[in-house]
């Protein structure tokens, strides 16, 4: 299939003149002559990448076996409503506090001393990885009757806990919540078979990998019209297309996967080995540590277990929604990682015989980035305990949405010039995070409370 | 304890009540009174009456100016489910929500409500229990800015010298918001500038005190409901039993006093600006869709029109800065310090006020910006709602300073 891209960045109306032919020939001759002659050949890692980039394509990750199990007519588990209590309050409850103080500890004590190195290999450590199942992640959004840990809609508690993973880094929480992505979309749209044939995997000891596709590869792209196809043949499903910006997607032994099908938007569970499916990597600008990565199928069949939800796009709709969430949510976490990060350094610095925190520019960035936070924080916080009460809540992530975006990305930027020259440069993380901080309102999927 | 972003379910009985009197009486009002700005608006003293019973009767709860007070119980027979919950839903809340809906009707109308003065505010948190019984039912305005002291309310020149049983106060004061309509003027006077701010104190001076005349009022952009008063002091004599709290220069204690009163009032300026914010968004959202743009929740925002897009960019700033709002509200009722959050509340609702007014005139066009609809008036009132209080310029220095850990000696 045809993905528009351009050449080296240059658009479709600038061409060639005799002069350009000329120096083009001249910089294919420079560089391989340089390239031997300073033995400058890229990392193997890098060419890996480039590789991959320019088409290079693998099969999916081989899956285990996931041993069918339930009635498709079955009653599926679901996750009742939180109460309204009627009472305005910032008060997370006591698991939520418990669940936040050990992924807060995880956050400080694993994540953030492995992010440099992740970000570069553009992988999550295997013991990260393991730890982040330890403290039972993918279980949060399962039912206590299916092996995890939720008695009731658990859009609030996720939200706190992937705040506090991503204040470790964005990326390595992204990597870490991916399988939790799709135990949640389990439980919340899976009939009793999908239940009963995926779920058991999540909540055990070795938990797969996994992913919610939802993104699409172009510009102004819409969730709500995607363009990968689903199409019935007989009992199955037959799908094409082209997914991007999936975490961990050469790892993955299962996605859910975006498709319109009969014109609407719906969900589908489809195993990583199944033959049509390949994985390409797509590194990206930030969020390197969760792997990137593209899911091109074609002629992807999945039997009638592979629909999840419904088919009149309700079910999609709120994937997308929570998904959202997710990500205004991670947001939260870097952009305080931020303010805790250029306060002591403000104030350390000096210039003109001062910290440089005395001049009412820097003083007042600072400021700023701490009020437009805490109105990220509180905005995402309603639409949040709205998922969890059962209301209504399009409106309040589509407003954190705006938010987290626009001030999220606006504190990556302030973050990165207050440290001047130093914000720059890979010494500190505030780069990382500027880099980070970009993927907020742009990704679909991925993530999801 | 749940975290839980909705108004509270006990308050919306009063929120209900305050957006019916903001439709019913301030809005077919709003542009009579800007037009004839100065004169008296006779159909508050209604409201005033009003709102007088609904306090007695207790149902009120203390809505309004002189709801901010952290030192008593909402005295609220109703079931509270807070009160089950151990966290507060109180006065401070209902406060800034009945004065939301307020102001979605008339900021400057709001500002002319008898007895509902910053002066009030002040007698409310500084006042000691003999002075609150005296005063009550006194409308009081409050006079601190100077035409030559703004911001830095610590270098105010007005003096007042012990005289027997009295104090005589000298100067001049500008910028009195009721400073003609009200019974009392609240004066911030120093008692010896040597001793710098600790020696400046508040005093309730009755209008009809020799000494004190109201020179002038201001003709202004916005809120011009709403009279704004420059009073002279020459030789005016205020009983001793008038200044408010105690009468020790305390260095540590003394200034802290007035400016706790400015922690309370932060989030009811901020409520203000919120819910004249909101005025503008449902209105320009109602005009919008007559001109055939939906605002889609569901879809990107680039794949809407310029001024959906738009749109929710305006709204979602008005979310943030009415949950600031709220929050700064609910740790007062707790008990709380929140000078942090009430900074930050005043700052964000001040700065996108402006923002969402100014901008919803432009997207109503031409409806916008004529007098026909009260749009245009809308961005007029919203920007003072930027300055007084303490400016945007003077939250970010409060905020600055605190998350930053320093003084003002060493953040200016």
């Amino acid at each position: 299939m045809a993905l528009t891209r351009t050449t080296h960045g240059v658009t479709s109306g600038d061409n060639r003149d005799p002069i350009g032919y000329a120096v083009a020939f001249l910089n294919k001759l420079a560089s391989t002559g340089a390239l031997d002659r300073f033995r400058l050949r890229k990392p193997a890692e890098r060419v890996v990448f480039e590789a991959t980039r320019t088409g290079f394509r693998t099969a999916g990750n081989l899956n285990r076996a996931f041993a069918r199990a339930g009635k498709r007519a079955g009653r599926p588990s679901r996750l009742p409503s939180a109460g309204s209590t009627g009472v305005f309050d910032l008060t997370p409850t006591e698991d939520e506090q418990m669940l936040v103080d050990v992924v807060a500890e995880f956050a400080e004590e694993m994540v953030r001393p492995a992010a440099a190195d992740a970000n570069e290999s553009c992988a999550a450590p295997e013991e990260l990885l393991r730890a982040s199942l330890e403290i039972g992640l993918p279980m949060l959004g399962v039912p206590e009757d299916l092996g995890g840990i939720s008695t009731e809609r658990s859009a609030m508690a996720g939200t706190l806990v992937a705040e506090a993973i991503a204040k470790g880094d964005l990326g390595l929480a992204v990597a870490c919540l991916a399988p939790g992505a799709v135990s949640t979309a389990l439980s919340l749209w899976g009939n009793d078979e999908q239940q009963s044939t995926y779920l058991p995997a999540f909540t055990g000891e070795d938990v797969p990998a996994a992913a919610l596709a939802l993104t699409e590869p172009r510009p102004l792209f819409d969730p709500l019209e995607p363009q990968a196809t689903a199409v019935r043949d007989g009992d199955d499903f037959v799908l094409n297309g082209v997914k991007s910006l999936v975490p961990r997607g050469a790892d993955a032994e299962l996605f859910v996967i975006g498709a319109r099908l009969e014109g609407r938007p719906a969900l589908f569970l489809v195993e990583s080995a199944s033959p049509g499916l390949e994985i390409e990597a797509e590194p990206s600008m930030g969020l390197r540590a969760a792997a990137l990565s593209r899911v091109v199928l074609t002629d992807v069949r999945v039997g009638p277990i592979g629909l999840l939800g419904d088919t009149d796009g309700e079910a999609y709709t709120e994937c997308v929604r929570l998904s959202r969430l997710a990500w205004c949510a991670l947001s939260l976490g870097t952009a305080q990682a931020m303010l805790d990060y250029v306060v002591p350094y403000v104030n350390e610095r000096q210039a003109f015989g001062e910290p440089v925190s005395h001049r009412q520019s820097v003083a007042f960035m600072v400021a700023n980035i701490g009020i437009e936070l805490q109105g990220m924080r509180l905005v995402t916080y309603k639409a949040a305990s709205r998922a969890a009460q059962g209301k209504p809540f399009d409106r309040e992530v589509a407003l954190a949405r705006r938010l987290c975006a626009e001030r999220g990305m606006q504190i990556g930027n302030d973050g990165v010039q207050l440290l001047g020259g130093h914000g720059f440069v890979k010494e500190h993380p505030v780069e990382r995070w500027y880099r980070d901080l970009r993927a907020i309102g742009l990704v679909e999927g991925g993530v999801l409370v | 304890m749940t975290i839980n972003l909705e108004a509270p379910r006990k308050f919306r009985p009063l929120i209900s009540q305050a957006h019916q009197v903001a439709m019913n009486l301030l809005r077919p009002n709003s542009r009579k009174y800007d037009l004839l700005e100065h004169e008296y608006p006779k159909e508050l003293d209604m409201l005033a009456a009003m709102i007088d019973g609904l306090s007695d009767s207790g149902a009120a709860s203390g809505a309004g100016a002189s709801g901010v007070r952290r030192d008593v119980d909402s005295a609220d027979g109703s079931a509270d489910d807070s009160a089950r919950a151990n966290v507060k839903n109180g006065s401070n809340l209902a406060s800034v929500l009945s004065i939301m809906e307020m102001c979605w009707g008339d900021v400057g109308l709001l500002l002319s409500m008898p007895r509902q003065g910053l002066g009030n505010s002040a007698i409310a948190s500084v006042a000691d229990p003999e002075q609150h019984a005296r005063f009550d039912g006194v409308w009081a305005s409050m006079a601190i800015t100077e035409p030559g002291t703004g911001s830095d309310s610590a270098n105010i020149a007005t003096t007042a010298v012990l005289d027997g049983d009295h104090y005589v106060l000298n100067g001049e004061k500008i910028f009195v918001t009721a400073g003609e309509r009200s019974d009392a003027v609240v004066v911030w006077a120093t008692l010896d500038k040597s001793l710098g701010r600790a020696a400046i104190k508040s005093f309730v001076v009755p209008k009809g005190t020799p000494g004190m005349t109201v020179e002038r009022l201001e003709h202004k952009l916005g809120i011009r409901s709403s009279d704004t008063a420059t009073i002279r002091f020459v030789d005016c004599r205020v009983p001793r039993e008038n200044l408010l709290g105690s009468p020790e220069v305390d260095a540590k204690q003394g200034f802290a006093g007035a400016m706790a009163t400015f922690d309370n009032t932060r989030p009811l300026v901020a409520a203000m600006a919120v819910g004249c914010a909101r005025a503008s968004l449902e209105l320009t959202k109602e005009l919008l869709q007559q001109a055939g743009v939906v605002i889609d929740y569901d879809r990107p925002a680039f794949t809407q029109s310029a001024a959906a897009a738009t749109f929710l960019q305006l709204e979602a700033d008005w979310e943030a800065a009415y949950l600031l709002t709220l929050q700064a509200a609910w740790m007062a009722d707790n008990r709380r310090p929140n000078s942090l959050e009430a900074s930050m509340a005043k700052a964000k609702a001040g700065r996108s006020g402006s923002d969402i007014t100014l901008r919803c005139v432009e997207l109503a066009g031409s409806i916008g910006y004529s007098e026909h609809e009260l749009l245009e008036k809308w961005s007029r009132d919203s920007k003072i709602l930027d300055i007084f209080e303490g400016t945007q310029q003077i939250q970010q220095l409060i905020v600055a300073r605190r998350l930053l850990g320093k003084t003002s000696a060493e953040l200016k």
